[in-house]
């Protein structure tokens, strides 16, 4: 990343007259043209803002741009509950196959065979990491795959002619995502309490409980990196009242060859591929979110659902009656699941577990190296993948009841002047100065030194110099954008400047 | 394993650190019951060319067809130069711009793509991309009954396509939204049918598509004012590229636009991954969903870009968020920035100019075998439209016998099943609609 | 510090309301402004709108938090702040005197279940 800021909008950089599209000459002749449509239907607002530029300009325009950017292609990111792995070249070179990118979706399966049996693979190995019977692929991000799992169990209900459950449980901690994904499915939100620990409280969970229960949404580690010991009895208090245990799948990744949610007795669960399986970001998508339900719910799947015929030897595409509905036109996005299925061939079973767990070893050295430096609530056991300060200690300038102590905001802009993504901040939302770092598995113990060699500079420097945190960051292309001016102006389109 | 940097030394002194004598009793807590007794059934590691093959192997059970088909995947040419920009690291392998100092890239290709989405689709305003065409239409929905605050009816057009009505009708139905579905007349929305359930009072919006799924582009004269003057909302879900010749949703007088913008250079890819697009009114800013960017300055007064509105969002709203959307489609907005700027309204028009004159010579020339008849006689159509067959031999034969010989033959048209909805883009030759009709008249 | 005035009535969710006859003035506190920082919008309801005690009528926003307005009465909406359409910042520079809605009181019993000055100073200490 570089530290000067490339600045123009592509806007800026047009020229009336220049052209950066060739396109063969109309082998059409001249007895059809777009005119000739009724002048009703044609557009006559002006497209005149759409750049008119050359290949070059454009080409150098993103090349420029892209080095304003940080990616972990650039940088470590210790970005909690974002899996911020690394994306492996090979399956985003298969991704782009012809044979891949050029299917249309409405081909006739006996013609799409070859994708319709790596969904069926991707599918298979998915159920086995998670314990599931089946795996619909077709969510296109974990929210929607959220959407898509509470959809399931509404659609479970219903279909039994249980109608009263409308309420779904939802720890405190949960990523925000839990309670608006309920919201939109029409469910009832109702949250339930965190021990001191951490930990979902059980005895507020059994006052909670009823016939009006949909179901419990949860995930373990939950987002404090901590392991839900209680789960199975978690899971028999929520079957015993009727309802439906789901399985947030953000934080999967400590899990993988070591414990399944299957096993833990969750019935629904979502994975995110971009997290736990690898697939790039790509600065906010496209992702995947892969729905997996235990056996017993497969019917309620959405569709279109693909299936191996083994009388015609034969992958083919399904209408289930009793599934929830349509929630994509098609598979979903494809290109996503070649990613992440290539991910799964090249860590393999015994990969699988070493990922999982070299990600938990990261996260606990951190951990351990930091936590005299920055105040860490819950110390009585190893965290899983993540863990979360709650800010700097009070020696380090981090006492709370200080009006000007050092806040999280300032020590996450202040790593970004050393080459480093910040961690998540203010979530979740039970520590007032909330830093949740999440290392993954591919970062070596020398980034990891070195991240914690300048968290612990960071920490002296609150101390010694605590201008410089609040000032930070120094050397990145922009410095401490106005939030409040983007909201109150409100420019969300570039709009020429006028002429004088 | 490759992915994984940690010697065996490296654990070692790591776990010396933390205090523990080996990385099992990082789960020492984790009941034992839950953990895996063996390994996951799943295949051991390959090696990168072992994975090569098993999945180059899969691709090539794959047979592409020549696609003379649309409905909502367009098979437009995608310029070289875009899949060679999106697959920079700096791009692809960066998350969510929530840090606005080391992510300028990413806001400012998206602050490009929502401009050039508003102008395109003549709105005020453009969010940074829904999944798809599809769930953008649903999310409009949800948008509209939650800005009626009382009002829980949408009525939708048969003339959207079936897949997108079949996404509307899932969210509408665990949503609590009443969808009434209108007819059409002679492959176009029946405003008569609109004109009565806006009567009722009820209505919070209407959405009708543009191109519809026959291919006609829909005169909606005075739609607008009639569903605004019963309280409601109109939506318009528009086929992204024809928008360049097409009277935009915000010249028809719409409140969103909404709807896929594969249409803008994106490879077919089986259906996914695509990008949803949905502009707004000013006036609706707040209750859109999604991610917005927006212009502001630094700290040293120079313009720059940041996440913006987020109190709608799900990360600070929760239950009370317009969507739970958060992800999206990303650096598919890079993908149609990339596009645009490459083709500019010449190309733009040119693409669209070249597609209308490749459907309307197929047009002609399968009518002319005397296999097909218009189905909608005289409906004007850019590059999408649909025949009804007359070949004894029906539709799926003739489709399978197509499918043989190389050719998507277009795509059955829901509810009329001797009719096949045809497409044709730039990327069609005179020579491929020759074999194609050879066929055909085989 | 923030400041509490005497004389108003306080709820629990940081509303205020300052009764004049049979109408009540309902804003947030100067509490509840500290602790969102620069507020960018208001979302407020409608001229006629009912508005019910211990449900919310709207949400204040400031750019990274944004906070439900619960209804400290029950009552009509019969006058809305619209100064605060284009300047939502007048509640940071003014709490107490930037009231958000006007109701017409249904219940003025309700008043009696609303925090004292005084107490509502403890809750924010």
């Amino acid at each position: 990343m570089n530290s000067t800021h490339y600045s123009p909008l592509i806007f800026e950089l047009s020229r009336p007259g220049r052209k950066g599209y060739s396109l063969p000459a109309s082998p059409w002749g001249d007895a059809f043209s777009v005119d000739g449509l009724p002048q009703t239907l044609k557009r006559t607002a002006p497209l005149s803002l759409l750049p008119e530029a050359d290949e070059l300009t454009v080409a150098r325009h993103y090349t420029n741009m892209s080095n304003n950017n940080f990616g972990v292609d650039t940088g470590f990111y210790p970005l909690g509950s974002c899996t911020m792995k690394y994306n492996p070249k090979i399956n985003e070179e298969l991704a782009a196959l012809p044979a891949f990118t050029e299917l249309h979706p409405a081909q006739d399966d006996d013609c799409s065979q070859g994708s319709l049996r790596l969904y069926d693979e991707l599918q298979k190995a998915l159920s086995e990491i998670g314990g599931m019977s089946r795996f619909t692929l077709n969510p296109y991000a974990g929210a929607h795959g959220e959407l898509t799992g509470l959809m399931l169990i509404r659609a479970y209900h219903l279909d039994r002619g249980d109608t009263k459950r409308t309420k779904i449980l939802i720890p405190d901690t949960a990523h925000g995502t839990n309670p608006a994904s309920a919201a939109v499915c029409g469910l009832q939100v109702v949250e339930v309490k965190s021990t001191p620990q951490g930990t979902v409280d059980l005895d507020s969970l059994s006052e909670l409980l009823g016939d009006d229960v949909a179901g419990m949404m949860m995930t373990n580690p939950n987002t404090l990196g901590l392991f839900e010991t209680q789960i199975p009895a978690i899971s028999k208090m929520v079957h015993a009242c009727g309802g439906l245990m789901y399985y947030d799948g953000a934080n999967l990744n400590p899990c993988l060859g070591v414990c399944r949610p299957g096993d833990m007795g969750f019935d629904v669960m979502h994975i995110n591929l971009h997290k736990t399986f690898s697939t790039p970001h790509g600065g906010g998508g496209p992702g995947a979110g892969p729905v997996g339900v235990r056996a017993g719910l497969e019917c309620y799947l959405p569709n279109p659902q693909v299936e191996f015929d083994a009388a015609t030897g034969l992958y083919r595409q399904v209408f289930n009656p009793k599934g929830l509905g349509q929630i994509t036109p098609h598979l979903g996005n494809f290109a996503i699941l070649i990613r992440a299925y290539a991910y799964i061939l090249s860590l393999g079973s015994e990969g699988m577990a070493e990922a999982g767990t070299m990600a938990v070893l990261n996260a606990n050295y951190i951990r351990e190296r930091l936590k005299d430096f920055y105040d860490l609530p819950i110390d009585d056991v190893p965290c899983k993948h993540e863990f979360v300060f709650d800010g700097l200690r009070e020696e380090y300038g981090g006492a709370h009841h200080d009006a000007s102590h050092i806040r999280t905001l300032e020590v996450a802009k202040r790593l970004l002047d050393f080459g480093f993504h910040a961690p998540t901040i203010y979530f979740p939302l039970l520590y007032h100065e909330a830093m949740m770092i999440e290392p993954t598995e591919t970062e070596s113990l020398e980034t990891l030194d070195r991240f914690i060699e300048v968290m612990k500079q960071i920490a002296k420097e609150a101390h010694d110099t605590p201008e410089l945190l609040h000032t930070a960051p120094h050397t990145t292309p922009v410095r401490l954008p106005d939030d409040v001016k983007a909201v109150k102006d409100a420019k969300f389109t570039y709009t020429p400047p006028q002429p004088q | 394993m490759k992915y994984i940097p940690h010697t065996t030394e490296d654990i070692r002194q790591m776990l010396a650190v933390i205090g523990v004598d080996k990385v099992e009793d990082l789960y020492a807590e984790v009941p034992e019951e839950l953990k895996l007794k063996q390994p996951l059934g799943i295949p051991s590691a390959q090696s990168e060319i072992e994975v090569r093959r098993i999945v180059g192997e899969m691709a090539a059970q794959n047979k592409v067809l020549v696609p003379f088909a649309g409905a909502g995947s367009y098979d437009h040419y995608t310029p070289s130069l875009i899949p060679y920009i999106t697959s920079r690291s700096e791009f692809s392998t960066s998350y969510t711009p929530y840090q606005a100092e080391i992510s300028q890239g990413t806001l400012a290709y998206i602050f490009e793509y929502q401009t050039m989405m508003a102008r395109l689709t003549g709105m005020d305003i453009s969010n940074a991309s829904m999944y798809d065409g599809a769930t953008a239409t649903a999310e409009a929905m949800l948008m509209m009954v939650a800005a009626s605050k009382r009002r829980k009816k949408v009525l939708v057009s048969s003339t959207l396509l079936p897949e997108v009505r079949q996404v509307v009708q899932t969210y509408a139905h665990y949503h609590g939204v009443e969808v009434h579905v209108i007819g059409h007349q002679d492959g176009v929305t029946d405003r008569a049918e609109i004109t009565a359930a806006l009567s009722g009072g009820d209505v919070a919006g209407v959405i009708v598509a543009q191109p519809n799924r026959f291919g006609i582009v829909e005169d909606l004269t005075g739609l607008a004012d009639e569903v605004h003057a019963a309280g409601a909302l109109l939506a318009v879900n528009a086929v992204a590229s024809t928008l360049a010749v097409l009277r935009s949703p915000g010249e028809w007088g719409a409140d969103i636009a909404c709807g896929d913008a594969q249409s803008l250079g994106l490879p077919l890819n089986f259906g996914g991954p695509y990008i949803g697009y949905m502009c707004v009114k000013k006036a609706l800013v707040r209750k859109m969903p999604g991610r917005l960017v927006g212009e502001t300055t630094d700290a040293d007064g120079r313009r720059c870009f940041v996440l913006t509105m987020q109190a709608r969002e799900q990360h600070i709203r929760r239950e009370k968020a317009t969507s739970n959307i958060c992800t999206a489609q990303g650096i598919m907005c890079l993908w149609v920035a990339i596009y645009l700027s490459l083709m500019g309204p010449e190309g733009l028009k040119e693409v669209n100019d070249q597609s209308y004159a490749a459907a309307h010579s197929l047009h002609d020339a399968l009518v002319n075998t005397g296999l097909f008849a218009e189905a909608f006689p005289g409906k004007p159509f850019v590059n999408e439209f649909t025949l009804r067959f007359l070949g004894e031999e029906g539709v799926p034969a003739l489709r399978q016998r197509m499918a043989k010989a190389g050719f998507l033959a277009g795509v059955v048209t829901e509810g009329e099943p001797d009719c096949i909805t045809f497409a044709a883009t730039e990327r069609r030759t005179p020579d491929e609609v020759q074999r194609f009709l050879r066929l055909i008249q085989q | 510090m923030s400041q509490v005035i005497e004389g108003l009535y306080y709820s629990e969710s940081h509303e205020f309301v300052k009764v004049e006859g049979e109408y009540g003035y309902v804003g947030i506190t100067d509490y509840a402004q500290d602790q969102l920082g620069n507020v960018v919008y208001v979302d407020m309801p409608e001229v006629g709108d009912d508005v019910t005690a211990g449900e919310d009528f709207g949400a204040v926003e400031s750019v990274k938090a944004a906070s439900d307005l619960i209804s400290p009465v029950s009552g009509e909406v019969v006058e809305v702040n619209e100064a605060l359409e284009d300047e939502p910042e007048l509640i940071n520079k003014d709490a107490f005197g930037s009231w958000i809605i006007k109701v017409k009181l249904s219940d003025p019993s309700e008043l009696d279940a609303l925090l004292s000055a005084a107490d509502y100073g403890k809750l924010c200490q």
